[in-house]
């Protein structure tokens, strides 16, 4: 048994963020609904403390909670992108929740406790420990998607990713029982250690149940069919929500599920990886063109971008997982900029979703047309901008794996991709102007100019993403 | 000898009663055959020398969740002959994928092979000397406290849910206020008007 004094240090941030959801859920309940401002500002700032505190806190490597919990650089890395997604997130909502007239103070405290979750499960080091964090990440993202309750499409998206989560929820806990009726632990190195004798056809049955139910948190093929309905239909800022906080963890866990404990077995896991990224990222290429509703075509771009990041998982190295890293946070910075920009799409006081909607966007608003088009180019991974140097790094890894063939094809996807992208900067600055947008809150134009400057600017000076995201693979090695 | 014609006892009542469960076409009869099934459950729980569980089983899945499901039953009118109107069509189908799963899970049990090093993790140290509610206390607020505090968390959060979801404050409704009704005086309570003779109010 650790002393407290050090579980505390390393189990921190998630314990600020526990005592202050649970705080916040005190003061809303006490003082009546008349309170959303002051809790959303509040739970901003604890947001932003646990980043500090991460940030400052305990360095190098501690498993706590009898080797449950375990805090390393990779769980560091991957926390803070979560972090600042749900921190960009609630910041973002303030505006358009209080014109829908959903402005309830639960909303900041739900997503506090699914950003608890996602840190929980970044930092999960045995099944338990992952099935908890994942299932309490969710279930506040089961609410928070039906948030406008007498919205129909959003109480449907809400009971669609319920129905669909709690499917994928039972094949990972079965999967999860496969493998620890084989391994008969469930800590991260105890299964690593029972795979070392060689491993059994009911192992590899596990495996599959938890890599579909991970997947269907990632949003990739082929569990990825709940993710255009619901991001259609939940309201704008929690799209944002959906499409950034959650998959860092998802991503971080499954990342660290494979490197971590089934290293014995990743000629078997590799063919999953490779199936899941090049089906990902054929879909999320393809099925996009046709789309006109622009939350809908960001469902599609959000899956075939899972897809990149798998490209870099499935080498299983190092160089490998930095490439997921590297991915992850700048898909962050791109999405969020991106969401703040639909977020401005705004007709005299209704939001519109259609891609129409954006034409001539350069003449009368050139700048949201100009960070628009710097976050696409990105997004179609375009040089100098940092979406290339995302899409680099996960191929780089691919092709020092000797994964040639999955290198070409995603080469060649992202090409296929590039159009509907492109579509959208030629529909912004040469199509006859559709109605000029209602002015956005400065939160808003803050964050989309924001996003697009760390976008044009990564390649001055990359170091420190690529470094930290570097020492954070290390971990997992 | 007793031990294992118990087991066989306990293990065929429940099979029987689990598929009476999806095969009774009275839902409270299906309600009734789940309890039967928890029941024979807890018997097994009690022959494997888990007594804490198999008595949980008993409070928590027939004492409580059990009967809300009855209440269920009962109170909302659903009509579960129309509901399953539809089976037999998609009888053959469900049938196909429900024989390819069964066969799978066959080869995955005949192919099963253990880690040798799996007994040896899984088999908890034995505590001969104490109850299981013992052994339980021992570990759940120590070894297992992260566990039991984010299932706390989880189950937080579900609350937070269903109040968010489904909770509507209704306008108009009139509520006690005691500090409003100690607050009125005759001056705010009483109206004296006058009444002309013969001609009514």
């Amino acid at each position: 048994m650790l002393p407290l004094s050090t579980t505390i240090a390393h189990a921190l941030p998630e314990t600020i963020l526990a005592v202050g959801a649970l705080g916040l859920i005190l003061f809303g309940a006490l003082r009546g609904s008349r309170t959303a401002d002051v809790v959303a500002e509040i739970a901003i700032g604890v947001l932003a403390l646990a980043i500090v505190v991460i940030l400052v806190g305990a360095k190098g490597r501690g498993e706590v909670f009898d080797g449950a919990f375990v805090n390393d650089s990779f769980a560091r890395f991957m926390k803070l992108l979560a972090l600042g997604g749900s921190l960009v997130t609630l910041i973002l909502s303030r505006d358009f929740l209080k014109r829908e007239g959903i402005d309830q103070y639960e909303f900041p405290i739900l997503v506090l406790l699914s950003t608890l979750g996602m840190m929980m499960l970044t930092s999960a080091n045995s099944l338990i420990a992952l099935y908890l964090g994942l299932e309490l990440m969710s279930l506040a993202l089961y609410v928070v998607a039906a948030f406008h309750r007498d919205n129909v499409r959003a109480s449907e998206a809400g009971l669609k990713y319920f129905v669909l989560g709690a499917l994928s929820s039972g094949m990972l806990l079965y999967g999860a029982s496969l493998i620890y009726g084989f391994a008969g632990t469930v800590s991260f190195a105890g299964i690593a250690k029972a795979l070392a004798s060689g491993p059994s056809v009911g192992v590899l049955f596990g495996l599959v149940f938890l890599m579909a139910g991970l997947a269907f948190k990632m949003s990739t093929v082929p569990f990825h069919m709940w993710t255009p309905d619901v991001y259609e239909g939940a309201p704008t800022p929690v799209t944002a929500f959906f499409a950034s906080a959650p998959k860092m963890a998802a991503v971080a866990i499954t990342a660290r599920t494979l490197a971590v404990a089934f290293p014995p077995i990743q000629s078997q896991w590799q063919q999953i990886v490779v199936f899941i990224a090049i089906a990902s990222m054929a879909l999320g290429s393809f099925a996009a063109i046709g789309q006109t509703n622009i939350k809908r075509l960001m469902a599609y771009s959000s899956i075939g971008h899972m897809g990149f990041a798998m490209v870099g998982l499935a080498a299983g190295t190092q160089a490998g997982v930095r490439g997921v890293a590297i991915y992850m946070a700048i898909y962050l910075v791109m999405t969020l900029g991106v969401f703040a920009v639909i977020l401005s799409m705004r007709i005299a006081g209704h939001n519109v979703e259609k891609i129409s909607d954006l034409a001539g966007l350069s003449r009368t608003n050139g700048w949201l047309a100009f960070f628009m088009a710097m976050l696409m180019f990105s997004l179609a991974g375009i040089p100098p901008l940092a979406g290339f140097f995302a899409k680099y790094y996960a191929f780089l890894a691919a092709v020092e794996a000797g994964l040639f063939p999955l290198a070409v094809i995603g080469v060649v996807l992202s090409a296929v991709a590039a159009f509907y992208y492109l579509r959208i900067v030629k529909i912004m600055y040469f199509d006859d102007p559709a109605p000029a947008f209602d002015t956005a809150p400065f939160a808003v134009r803050a964050v989309a100019a924001v996003a697009s400057f760390l976008i044009l600017a990564f390649w001055i000076y990359p170091a420190p993403v690529v470094e930290a995201a570097n020492a954070a693979a290390a971990a997992l090695f | 000898m007793a031990q294992v014609f118990f087991f066989y006892l306990f293990a065929a009542i429940m099979l029987a009663s689990a598929f009476m469960v999806v095969a009774a076409r009275n839902p409270v009869h299906s309600v009734l055959f789940l309890i039967l099934a928890f029941v024979n459950a807890s018997g097994l729980f009690l022959l494997a020398g888990a007594e804490f569980l198999a008595l949980i089983l008993i409070v928590v899945y027939v004492g409580a969740v059990a009967v809300l499901f009855l209440f269920v039953v009962m109170m909302l009118d659903v009509d579960f002959a129309e509901l399953k109107s539809g089976f037999l069509q998609v009888l053959p189908v469900g049938a196909v994928i429900g024989a390819i799963v069964a066969i799978e899970l066959i080869l995955v049990v005949v192919g099963w092979k253990a880690s040798p090093t799996a007994l040896a993790g899984a088999s908890a140290p034995a505590t001969p000397d104490v109850s299981n509610t013992v052994a339980l206390g021992r570990v759940i607020y120590t070894k297992y406290v992260f566990f039991f505090q984010a299932a706390g968390l989880v189950l937080l959060t579900a609350m937070i849910g269903a109040i968010v979801l489904t909770l509507r404050h209704k306008q108009g409704v009139k509520r006690q206020s005691i500090p409003e009704q100690n607050a009125r005086t005759v001056e705010t309570a009483m109206e004296v008007k006058k009444v002309p003779s013969r001609a009514g109010v």
